[in-house]
């Protein structure tokens, strides 16, 4: 395997590992404060426990999640040091700040995992708020640093040097916001949906169990809150790509032609060779209005680029119909909950609902992958977005295959015991919930 | 500005060296402390590790942001290493996590402690070998030449292997003086008092071998040390507090203890800053990296260290108060276990 294609694997294996880590830390400490807010005011055992047992999960996840972000930061340099070289001078910040709020949620995390009986309630609870609060703006700014790759601003770039460093407009560069947005309701959705369909599994095998029912309320609430609101941001996220960079948009509807009036595709198999996709489903005129907002304007194709400068259009393209796929599904059985809730109370109950949610336990970390695989490939073959290719920045080191293999194993590895992990304890938790009801 | 970053690195690598070697040695340890040791070191080290290993983030932060071209150098030079360290770092997180939070204790927790032992001998050896590599300055200016000449020869040779079972002895080394502290009872403070005299011993002969087998590899590094007065004062320093230290182990002052072997440690790290300075990496052809030709615009400097400052406002009261919950309250024996 040649080292350029190592590096990229090796990346995308690092963050596809990472990112679901992040997601889970971004969002875990919130259930975990409304579970323990619950408690505070009701004073229902149950809300205790709960409280108790996510916060295990947090601990669990929290330690992977720092390790391989270790991993991440040091990869950047050993994997694209040209990038760095460059790059650390001006995305440096958002990192730096990111580092300041990693650090007051570990503090946090401390105090609130262990000083349950040391520290006064108030205390307790507010440094689970602490948690949740940094952990979103640590997601907030690393997707700044990412968000620079794909709109790049802060400099000047004279004779391939960076120049006139302004590292301020660098971080609220134009694409910051919506991904910085889009990424955080999806950690949300991503996160909360798993656990709902963790708790719905629980349910199905233990009929009308108090734990797992408020648990999946909880879950639930959040992760419809997030899935409405997700293809929302999602269109807004479009329009901005069709903005500021038309080739990944095309990529990703496979537009191979510049068209007026262009129409939305669904599904099907983007033939590159003969610049064409077939089996798909088109609708007329809604790419046009999905992504400039009328009906007959113009929408840019691939072949405004030379086809040296196309991402991998099959890739992009599968990844964003999985995505939008599964944030539609989201959306949906969000809808059904407020439904449900408000006017059939009784099918919350039923299994075919609580099947439902086993079922799209892991459906916002797929849209997660595939949408960072959507960020990431279709704004290739740039690492910096029309400044600087990704091929003239990896590492002069040969090899890289076997930190490649190396990483990847590891990563599986730790993959399936982490699972493991997790069902021993929630396992466990069950067993000791049991021996509570009884005595009680 | 350049100078308030500089002082923060150093700061950063020295928590990183106090706090999270004395975590990496408390896995050390463990191989010589026997199964109380173990109960006393899981609880110790559980509410403060995250936290530790967080200065290492902040140097590398600091690192790619105000000094990309020494980030980059070493990230390319030292790749294997480094990438030893990282896999060290994964698997000590990983087991140790797995070891406290399991709490079905079957056969599977050998094999998390075992992987925990492992990684925490492996991990501060290999950092200790970068460190090394980096002192020795033996990197190359370009990449004509073989594989092993370019990737490997700079970081493999005995200086720094032996800088390596330096920084590894300083880390078994400080978790038994910290250690010390959260033992409760005779028999174990005894213990770890035995491995604290132990390990300072092999320390101090390691250290002298540094010196040793750097005159051999053509590095004068005890003529750079008595030519800078700052390290003269380190050294001097660093012997005077030996006898302090002795006593207050003997005296059980476990407080005091740990700010003196504190400030030993300090001794070490700015010995080392200051026979260094202003270089940060030595190149073989002589276009060295120094702190002032390989740092970022003023603009990126003058941004850091305002995120910095803000950083560290925030940050010290709160760190502050985790030690002051979890650490200082040495005689509080509730199990904070419980509060899961
Ligand atoms: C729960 C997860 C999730 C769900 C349900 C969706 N997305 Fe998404 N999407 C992400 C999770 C995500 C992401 C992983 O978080 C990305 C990667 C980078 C980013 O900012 O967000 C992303 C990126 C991303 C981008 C690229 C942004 C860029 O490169 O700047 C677009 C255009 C969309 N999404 C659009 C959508 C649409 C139209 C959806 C309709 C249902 C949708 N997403 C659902
Ligand atoms: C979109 C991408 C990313 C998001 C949303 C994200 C978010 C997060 C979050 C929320 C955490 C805390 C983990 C937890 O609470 O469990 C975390 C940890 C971490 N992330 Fe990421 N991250 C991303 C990418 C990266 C990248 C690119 C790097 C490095 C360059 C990185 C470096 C780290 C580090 C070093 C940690 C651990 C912090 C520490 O131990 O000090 N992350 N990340
Ligand atoms: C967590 C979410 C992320 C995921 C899943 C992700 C995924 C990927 C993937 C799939 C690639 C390989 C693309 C290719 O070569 O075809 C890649 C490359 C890369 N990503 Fe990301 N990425 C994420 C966030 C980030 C962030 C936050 C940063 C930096 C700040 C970043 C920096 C890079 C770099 C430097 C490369 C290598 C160059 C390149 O291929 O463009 N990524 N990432």
């Amino acid at each position: 395997m040649d080292d350029f294609l190592a590096a990229r694997l090796q990346m995308t294996v690092s963050f596809v590992f990472h990112i679901v880590f992040a997601c889970i830390g971004m969002t875990m400490p919130w259930l975990m404060f409304v579970a323990e807010l619950k408690w505070i005011k009701t004073g229902q055992k149950v809300y205790l426990n709960l409280a108790k047992a996510w916060a295990r999960g947090v601990a669990i996840f929290f330690a992977i999640g720092a390790v391989s972000g270790t991993v991440l930061s040091f990869e950047l340099g050993m994997l694209w040091p040209k990038f760095m070289e460059h790059a650390g001078a001006i995305i440096g910040m958002p990192f730096s700040w990111e580092g300041t709020a990693f650090f007051l949620e570990a503090i946090a995390l401390g105090i609130f995992l262990y000083g349950r009986n040391r520290v006064n309630k108030r205390i307790h609870l507010a440094s689970g708020l602490v948690v949740g609060i940094a952990g979103v703006l640590s997601g907030i700014f690393v997707v700044a640093a990412n968000s620079w790759m794909n709109s790049p601003a802060g400099f000047d770039w004279v004779n391939g040097q960076a120049i006139n460093i302004d590292p301020v407009r660098a971080m609220f560069n134009k694409s910051w916001f919506h991904q910085a947005l889009h990424m955080t309701i999806a950690a949300f959705a991503s996160t909360s949906f798993a656990v709902a369909g963790i708790h719905a599994y629980m349910l199905l095998r233990h009929k009308g169990n108090d734990f797992h029912r408020q648990a999946l309320r909880i879950a639930l609430g959040i992760g419809t809150v997030a899935a409405i609101l997700q293809p929302f941001s999602g269109d807004f996220s479009a329009k901005k790509v069709a903005e500021l960079q038309p080739i990944k948009l095309a990529a990703m509807e496979s537009l191979f032609k510049t068209a007026q009036s262009a129409s939305l595709v669904i599904g099907g198999i983007p033939n590159v060779k003969e610049e064409k996709i077939e089996y798909a489903l088109h609708i007329p005129k809604l790419l046009s209005f999905l992504a400039h907002g009328d009906f007959n304007a113009e929408v840019e194709g691939l072949d405004k680029t030379s086809k040296e400068n196309w991402p991998p259009v099959a890739i992009v393209h599968f990844a964003f119909q999985i995505m939008v796929f599964m944030g539609m599904l989201m959306m949906g059985a969000g809808i059904l909950f407020l439904i449900f809730k408000f006017r059939w109370k009784e099918n919350l109950d039923k299994r075919w609902w609580l099947k439902t949610l086993v079922l799209l336990t892991p459906a916002g970390f797929i849209a997660v992958e595939a949408g960072w695989i959507v960020t990431e490939v279709g704004r290739q073959p740039w690492i910096i977005y029309g400044i600087m290719k990704t091929r003239d920045t990896v590492t002069p080191m040969p090899g890289i295959q076997f930190s490649l293999y190396t990483i990847t194993l590891i990563y599986i590895l730790l993959t399936f015991l982490v699972f493991w992990l997790m069902r021993r304890q929630i396992l466990a938790i069950h067993m000791d919930h049991q021996n509570f009801n009884t005595h009680d | 500005m350049i100078e308030i970053l500089i002082f923060v690195l150093g700061i950063a690598v020295l928590l990183y060296v106090l706090l999270g070697g004395a975590d990496f040695g408390a896995g050390i340890i463990e191989l010589f402390s026997g199964k109380k040791g173990i109960d006393i070191i899981s609880k110790a080290v559980a509410p403060v590790w995250e936290a530790n290993h967080i200065w290492l983030i902040l140097a590398i932060v600091i690192l790619f942001n105000g000094f990309p071209l020494i980030f980059t150098t070493i990230t390319t030079y030292l790749h294997i290493p480094l990438f030893i360290v990282l896999l060290g770092i994964v698997f000590r997180g990983a087991a140790f996590t797995f070891r406290y939070y399991d709490t079905i204790k079957d056969n599977s927790h050998k094999y998390y402690t075992q992987s925990f032992r492992i990684s925490s001998l492996i991990t501060p050896f290999f950092l200790g070998v970068n460190l090394g590599a980096i002192i020795l300055g033996k990197l190359p200016a370009n990449f004509d030449g073989t594989f092993y000449d370019i990737f490997v020869s700079p970081w493999f040779n005995f200086f720094t292997f032996t800088t390596g079972i330096f920084l590894t002895l300083l880390c078994g080394w400080l978790a038994a003086i910290y250690l010390i502290g959260e033992a409760h009872e005779e028999e174990s403070y005894l213990i770890f008092a035995k491995i604290s005299r132990t390990f300072f011993i092999l320390l101090i002969l390691s250290g002298l071998g540094v010196f040793v087998i750097a005159e051999m590899y053509g590095l004068h590094l005890f003529s750079r040390f008595i030519h800078s007065w700052i390290g003269i004062a380190s050294i001097v320093v660093a012997t005077l507090i030996i006898p302090f230290l002795w006593k207050n182990i003997k005296r059980r002052n476990c407080i005091q203890t740990r700010l003196l072997a504190g400030i030993q440690t300090a001794c070490i790290i700015t010995g080392w800053f200051a026979v260094q300075f202003p270089v940060m990496i030595f190149i073989t052809d002589g276009s060295h990296l120094t702190v002032w030709n390989s740092k970022a615009p003023d603009r990126t400097i003058d941004l850091l260290v305002y995120a910095l400052i803000v950083g560290i406002l925030l940050i010290l009261p709160a760190f502050a108060y985790l030690f002051k919950v979890f650490k200082f309250e040495v005689n509080r024996n509730d199990d904070i276990s419980q509060s899961l």
